[in-house]
């Protein structure tokens, strides 16, 4: 109970005008997606300070990798950001084969691009669902795990998973894509492209959803190269930063697709890249499913167990969520010296602190939705 | 007949009838909204207890009451118990001057409308009381919501009343009933000549009735992505429950309102049968569609920002509302210059 003391002593006038309250929200809140905390100091329903603290979810990866062999730890890197998991495996894959020498056959390489692609439509919708659960419109999360679960079905009937793909070896990939899946494949980019519209019409054109996200929550590109933000978040700032193109992979430089900017810097320019970089998606996917070629899909003689020559590699992809880089620092050993991992959701998530002071807490909440934060990400 | 007409039964048989209707009403939207839901979502909704999900209602019931009450330590236990008392009560009186048919009403006041908007305002006190008892930081940013909200709410609504008390110059439920019979065009929605913007009106005044309800997209008190549950995030079992039936129960209530301020109540579309039982058919077939209408919103749009949602009442519908309330009376009184 409260004395009548204490209540007058917090009642009093002399505290009113400079009082703030501290907000605890997470390690369990439903806006924050997993398990982070934001210590807030709040003036009314004004964030003073907002303090993200991580760890919640660590689990030592890159220790992990330093103590057993690559493909030991290769299922690891589909753990870390569990919605993008191809594009992460690509760049520890790609990071061994560049420092061995491996070379990918061309059919592997285009069987890479389609299951990434196809990888960030599904990571986008789910990001797409939760923003607006976010934003409190509960029923598009139903229609995009509809089409995400199209996407998860194509992709189990590739490799088994559905969610930790372990798809892409070193030298190759781990089976090779049947019929079944490519013509799969085009049935959902058919679609896919009307439902991105249905939802432009119903969704990004909605005048609550534009009210709630245009001119809030700006992050401009001085800002993100402050905190190395990459992905959409600085190409929401206007900024064409692609590592699909800055440094290309893969065999991405034969395909045509856009970099979709918008110098606005707010959520809603965030929003509207990543729901054009779907239709790149689908372009890309198309592309490549036009392009693919019979052949292996292994690279021949790739050693059992691999001992990558003594140096150091980085392979950067451009994951669902920004630029994911690995490096390995090898000895010569079995086991990597260091493997360093370079997660986009960690830089994304340092600049909230600066970007969040002085708004309102739904505006707050909703900017950090169009960062689209994967907690086992940051924590890695 | 002549014993439902002595004065204590006829009251007990109100009083319980009312609530019988609370109850149900709340319980059953409960599960309508689910299913309505699911059916937005293209999902089943719940379908497991009873014929189709019909038993639902009663397992959830029996689930929540089956749990203890919790009273956090902290909390200012007097209030925080009471608080669930007070959200349900002024709902329950309100019904009370709600004409359901020609015959059909518990207690025909004069002062009808006045009455409902005295009680209908005593919600947000509960919604505040619960708010600022339980001690959480969510709950207290979600009652000082609510007040906020409810007050900017309250205004545009209370001139839409006026609106309508000019027009039919009575403040008798009933009455105004009457006033609106012989075919839906005689309904105060559609009464054009009256005042060119009455169905702007109708919009406004069920604007507000889904801001007073807390409904989305105005759900500011319970905004679960924010404030976990708002004012409710302390209350668990029955606590929690009756707050949820409560706020179906003011949906009811505002839909009544609604029905019989411009939908002509219980007056049939077609200008006859609006006698007896069909005008009961006709009251709750006009309440449920605006009830699946209040749904059928939630399930669409996202929730609104805090800031907008009051520029939305200070800009747009508190100026358009006087405007509509001085047209109306000017309306109403140049043809008598003329005279």
């Amino acid at each position: 109970m409260i004395t009548s003391k204490e209540s007058l002593a917090a009642d009093s006038p002399d505290h009113a005008p400079h009082e703030t309250f501290v907000l605890n929200l997470g390690p369990q809140h439903p806006a924050a997606h997993g398990v982070l905390r934001v210590l807030m100091t709040m003036d009314g329903e004004w964030i003073q300070r907002a303090e993200p603290i991580i760890g919640y979810i660590h689990r030592m990866h890159e220790k992990m990798g330093e103590n057993r062999t690559y493909a030991k730890f290769l299922p690891n890197t589909s753990r870390i950001d569990y919605l993008s998991a191809m594009h992460y495996t690509h760049a520890f894959v790609g990071a061994v084969e560049r420092a061995a020498k491996i070379e990918v056959p061309i059919r592997a390489e285009y069987i890479r691009v389609i299951t990434s692609e196809l990888n960030r439509i599904s990571s986008h919708m789910v990001w797409w669902g939760a923003l607006l659960l976010d934003l409190g419109g509960f029923t598009p999360i139903l229609y995009a795990f509809d089409d995400r679960e199209k996407i998860l079905d194509l992709l189990e009937g590739l490799c088994g998973a559905r969610l930790t793909y372990c798809y892409y070896r070193f030298g190759g990939l781990c089976n090779d894509a049947d019929d079944a899946f490519l013509n799969g494949t085009r049935d959902f980019v058919k679609h896919m492209q009307p439902r991105l519209k249905m939802y432009r019409d119903l969704v990004t054109d909605n005048i609550i959803l534009r009210k709630r996200l245009t001119d809030i929550g700006e992050i401009s590109a001085e800002l993100c190269r402050k905190y190395g933000a990459t992905g959409p978040v600085i190409r929401g700032a206007g900024v064409a930063y692609d590592v699909r193109r800055a440094e290309p992979y893969s065999i991405y430089p034969r395909f045509d697709f856009k970099i979709p900017t918008y110098p606005e810097c707010d959520s809603m320019a965030r929003y509207l890249v990543r729901m054009d970089e779907m239709e790149q998606s689908l372009r890309i996917i198309e592309q490549a499913l036009d392009g693919i070629t019979a052949g292996p899909v292994m690279a021949p003689k790739v050693p059992r167990v691999l001992k990558l020559p003594p140096g150091d590699t980085c392979y950067a992809v451009e994951a669902a969520r920004g630029r994911f880089m690995v490096r390995i620092v090898s000895d010569g050993k079995d086991t990597p010296y260091r493997v360093k991992l370079r997660t986009p959701s960690f830089s994304n998530l340092s600049l909230y602190e600066e970007a969040s002071k002085g708004m309102i807490l739904p505006d707050a909440l909703a900017m950090m939705g169009s960062l689209d934060l994967v907690i086992p990400d940051i924590d890695r | 007949m002549s014993f439902l007409e002595l004065e204590p039964i006829r009251i007990l048989v109100y009083l319980v009838g009312i609530c019988a209707f609370v109850g149900g009403n709340a319980a059953y939207l409960v599960l309508a909204e689910r299913k309505g839901a699911g059916r937005i979502q293209r999902r089943p909704g719940p379908n497991e207890a009873g014929w189709g999900g019909w038993m639902q209602p009663f397992a959830d019931g029996i689930k929540l009451l089956a749990k203890q009450v919790m009273v956090p330590p902290g909390t200012d236990s007097l209030l925080f118990r009471a608080a669930p008392l007070m959200v349900m009560a002024p709902p329950l009186m309100c019904l009370a001057t709600i004409p359901f048919s020609d015959s059909l009403v518990a207690r025909n006041l004069n002062i009808g409308l006045l009455f409902v908007f005295s009680f209908g305002s005593i919600n947000v006190m509960a919604l505040m009381l619960g708010g600022w008892a339980s001690r959480n930081k969510y709950s207290i940013i979600s009652a000082a919501r609510v007040v906020s909200q409810s007050v900017a709410y309250e205004i545009p609504m209370l001139l839409v009343v006026i609106t309508m008390l000019m027009v039919s110059g009575t403040m008798n439920l009933q009455e105004i009933i009457v006033q609106q019979g012989g075919g839906f065009w005689h309904w105060n929605l559609f009464k054009v000549w009256v005042n060119p913007l009455m169905p702007v009106t109708f919009v406004i005044f069920f604007t507000c009735m889904l801001a007073e309800t807390n409904r989305a997209p105005f759900d500011m008190a319970e905004a679960e992505s924010e404030l976990v549950a708002g004012a409710f995030t302390e209350y668990g079992g029955m606590g929690f429950g009756v707050f949820f039936m409560a706020e179906y129960a003011n949906i009811v209530v505002g839909c009544c309102l609604a029905t019989v301020l411009f939908l002509g109540g219980w007056q049939s579309p077609i200008g006859y049968l609006s006698g007896g039982l069909w005008g009961l058919g006709w009251f709750l077939l006009k309440v449920y569609a605006l009830i699946s209408t209040v749904i059928w919103i939630r399930w669409t749009f996202p929730r609104t920002q805090f800031y907008s949602l009051l520029n939305l009442s200070w800009k747009i519908l508190i100026p358009v509302s006087l405007v509509t309330l001085l047209l109306t009376g000017a309306m109403l009184k140049i043809p008598l210059l003329f005279r």
